[in-house]
């Protein structure tokens, strides 16, 4: 073939090399298959590396009385029991041997006073679990698994992003990318894909989250034809910084409360008493996040407009150890020496608990041939995902997902054909911006997005401001379909937030639609008009599906959960914390 | 709400010049902020590397006003903005396109360091002192900006066989575990050519993470290479022990 597209053959292609992507590589390059990698960033600045707080697993190191079953609890019960329980088991079993293996591999974690690896308290925790590295635990997992994985022998092709995947016959064949330095088109052909490509996040105009979360595995995967789940469940982080205009949304991570931190409104008053008398700080981060904005929105926020974050009561050495980002993060951006007083937090969008609808045991989704891990699978969080709980999915499932795909490509012979036309339109559907004589700017529609999912389809939501965001959505997916793109194709951002928009706005429209649907609230949906939490809806996932040119939403029961489990979570806490 | 002039390079490996862009200025905002906004309202095209604009990735290193940083952590109330603040790539590695640049080679670099190899039966407790160490260095978030500054990759290019401040600290981050049982003090005297390194601190200076490069890293891993290459007694007091220097 000409030069129009480079072609490379793999058995497991993995689409993000955060810590999901890096740990499916390593365990399917372990597993004998040719693994190749793909990411929209350099390696070891997806994310992962913004984690903070620590990875949730239940070594028992500061509390023996900590196991795998209490970690089960805590997570179904943070997840208003609408997770997968057989997700939520093998997280809970397995997290404490990724951790492990992670240092083995050279990851070195904060020490207890006899030498082995700390854990501190989170929200929704019932023991402290959280393994860390001060408050920079994701630079830890992502350099780890990186150094690791360099050896491991898979290829990575840094800056590529996909744009879509090849199908045949219903399962998933191969992926069209485009290479960001200078804009060439790559073709893979592959016998497994896993899509770990991360969250939604860049729909919001508040978030936490960096460029590249604009939900690529979730559009890829509903393209492709594979089921979302649990897609209006986002999570908003309750402390998320406030100010300066610039620095909006940047996490402050919950290691300040997990280390004593408190919550104050302007009135001086611990206002967690209010909604969750018991666990105050160390609530959930739904809670904590709507107690945020109600105090706010009551009149009693900060000078910026969110809550008071304290952990000044500490010694200010202690606290520039314990939280070092935290400690730099505000002096160099916000001018705030946070050992002498309080940081200023509101709410940011900030994690999905929705995604690609997959088999506990492989990652493999409903499309043969395709799998998802990390925040692009759905299912392990349910309606609320507790701190700490992300890096060790990313370590159990990316894990599982490597090997499911490395398993399934065995049984895949040789590499399918990719249909000529697939590709022609994959190549056109990239220029297309180009070609336009006039059209609107990617970044203006972008904004505009924000706008509409920020006020619309945020905290609080309401019947009229969905359908309203639906309209919205549906709009600038016309003004996308006119996008028009200036200069080159070598490093254009321009260029790449054209392609992204698009899975942009899918990603939206499914967590307006599923949201619509589910009439009650729970976890971190929250419905004005539907403020109780309904019995009925806690026996079902939302699910959204591609149905011709129109996005389907359905309902399915969740799946049964085995007597034995029901009774760890059925149980009063002192009856499994034993 | 005041306006700045922001002097941005545009151009890529065959050449380019400094761009005007006129850009509002509000309270708290960063160098990062206003490369977005000039994006946004004039240069759609301007490329610029970035992800977390909170200091812990390291992916937006440029020279503003002539000085190595971090955009997102460079702010606007601390540059005189009565005259353009210039914005350049950074200088040791090539441009792809405006403020890109090819830092493959640090990723190729990376690749010959032997990984972490722990101890056969190692216990895996170690207390928080002997940890200290290592935890600096692993604050590392390969912004690159010690390789940018550094004279001897500046003089000699990527290509002399001198591997850079970078990787000096990550060989320290396993040398230093206490639980690794390689030595790489060859890899370090005739690979990376940790010789070259005059030790002039730059690297240091601009470190974003305040790793104390030259004095915790560099200088220890020069003292083990000479032990173990050019002191005749501690020579064979390793070929007899067989075991790793400390």
């Amino acid at each position: 073939m000409s030069a129009r597209f480079e072609t490379h053959d793999f058995d497991v292609l993995v689409i993000g090399a955060g810590g999901a992507g890096l740990r499916a590589a390593i365990e399917a390059s372990a597993a004998g298959a040719r693994t190749g990698v793909v990411c929209k960033s350099l390696l070891g600045k997806a994310h992962t590396v913004m984690a903070e707080g620590g990875v949730a697993a239940a070594l028992g190191h500061v509390d023996p009385k900590d196991s795998w079953k209490v970690h089960f609890r805590d997570t179904m019960l943070g997840g208003k029991m609408l997770n997968h329980w057989r997700m939520a088991q093998l997280h809970a079993q397995e997290a404490p041997e990724r951790v492990r293996e992670l240092e083995r591999w050279g990851a070195v974690f904060d020490r207890t006073a006899d030498g082995r690896i700390l854990q501190r308290n989170f929200g929704g925790h019932s023991a402290p679990r959280l393994a860390h590295v001060g408050d920079r635990t994701g630079l830890e997992m992502i350099r780890t698994l990186q150094d690791h994985g360099v050896h491991q022998g898979f290829e990575v092709f840094m800056e590529c992003t996909v744009s879509r995947l090849f199908t045949e016959g219903g399962r998933v064949v191969g992926a069209f990318a485009y290479r960001r330095e200078n804009g060439r088109f790559i073709v893979f052909r592959a016998k497994s894909i896993v899509l770990a490509c991360g969250g939604v996040g860049k729909s919001f105009k508040i978030t936490s989250n960096s460029w590249e979360y604009t939900g690529d595995g979730h559009a890829l995967a509903y393209e492709a034809g594979a089921e979302l789940v649990d897609m209006e469940f986002v999570q908003f982080h309750p402390t998320g910084m406030v100010w300066p205009p610039g620095v909006m949304g940047i996490l402050v991570t919950e290691a300040v409360r997990g280390e004593g931190g408190l919550l104050r409104n302007s009135k001086g008053e611990r206002f967690m008493e209010k909604y969750d008398p018991k666990r105050m700080e160390l609530s959930t981060r739904d809670m904590v996040a709507r107690a945020i904005y109600t105090e706010v929105k009551e009149g009693r926020g900060s000078p910026h407009g969110g809550a008071f974050l304290d952990i000044s009561h500490k010694p200010a050495d202690w606290v520039k150890k314990k939280l070092p980002s935290m400690y730099h993060q505000f002096m160099d951006l916000a001018d705030v020496d946070i050992t002498k007083g309080p940081m200023e937090v509101g709410p940011t969008t900030h994690y999905m608990m929705g995604g690609v609808r997959v088999d506990p045991d492989t990652g493999e989704s409903t499309v043969p041939g395709l799998y998802a891990a990390g925040e692009s699978s759905g299912g392990m969080h349910g309606a609320n995902r507790l701190g700490g709980n992300s890096l060790s999915d990313l370590l159990v499932f990316g894990c599982r997902a490597g090997q499911g795909a490395a398993d399934g490509a065995k049984t895949r012979s040789g590499q399918a054909t990719i249909d000529a036309g697939q590709i022609e339109r994959a190549e056109r559907a990239m220029l297309a911006p180009f070609e336009r004589a006039d059209g609107p700017s990617p970044y203006d529609v972008h904004a505009r997005l924000q706008e509409t999912m920020q006020s619309l389809v945020g905290i609080f939501r309401v019947d009229e401001d969905l359908q309203k965001a639906l309209r919205e959505i549906a709009r600038l997916r016309e003004e996308t379909a006119r996008v028009r793109v200036t200069g080159s194709r070598e490093f254009n951002p321009g260029w790449h937030l054209a392609i992204d928009l698009e899975a942009m706005l899918l990603c939206s429209e499914a967590i307006a639609r599923s949201a619509l649907v589910r009439r009650e609230s729970r976890g971190a949906h929250s419905r004005l008009d539907y403020p109780k939490t309904e019995p009925e809806f806690g026996t079902k996932n939302t699910f959204v599906k591609k149905d011709g040119q129109a996005m389907a939403v359905g309902q399915s029961p969740l799946p049964e959960m085995p007597a034995e489990l029901r009774a760890i979570v059925d149980a009063e806490l002192e009856a499994v914390k034993v | 709400m005041t306006e700045a002039v922001f002097h941005v390079f545009r151009g890529d490996a065959k050449g380019g010049s400094l761009q005007p862009y006129k850009v509002q200025v509000e309270e708290g905002m960063v160098v990062l902020d206003a490369i977005h906004r000039i994006q946004a309202q004039d240069a759609p095209d301007l490329a610029v590397r970035w992800n977390c604009k909170a200091a812990k990735c390291g992916s937006c290193s440029a020279e503003v006003n002539g000085k190595p940083s971090l955009m997102c952590k460079t702010r606007l109330d601390a540059l005189p903005l009565d005259q353009p603040v210039v914005v350049k790539p950074i200088r040791s590695f090539p441009v792809i396109r405006d403020l890109v640049t090819d830092v493959q080679w640090n990723y190729e670099v990376n690749k010959k360091i032997p990984p972490f190899t722990p101890k056969k039966d190692a216990p895996w407790r170690w207390m928080q002192e002997d940890i200290d160490r290592v935890q600096e260095f692993r604050k590392c978030i390969e912004c690159f900006l010690c390789q940018n500054v550094c004279h001897v990759i500046r003089e000699h290019g990527v290509k002399s066989g001198f591997a850079g401040p970078r990787f000096f600290v990550r060989v320290a981050s396993v040398e230093m575990h206490p639980m690794d049982d390689l030595n790489r003090t060859a890899l370090l005297k005739d690979e990376m050519g940790i010789g070259y390194c005059n030790i002039t601190k730059c690297c240091t200076e601009v470190c974003p993470e305040d790793i104390h490069i030259t004095d915790n890293a560099i200088i220890p891993l020069k003292e083990r290479v000479v032990d173990d290459h050019y002191d005749p007694v501690r020579k064979i007091f390793r070929l007899l022990s067989g075991k790793k220097s400390s």
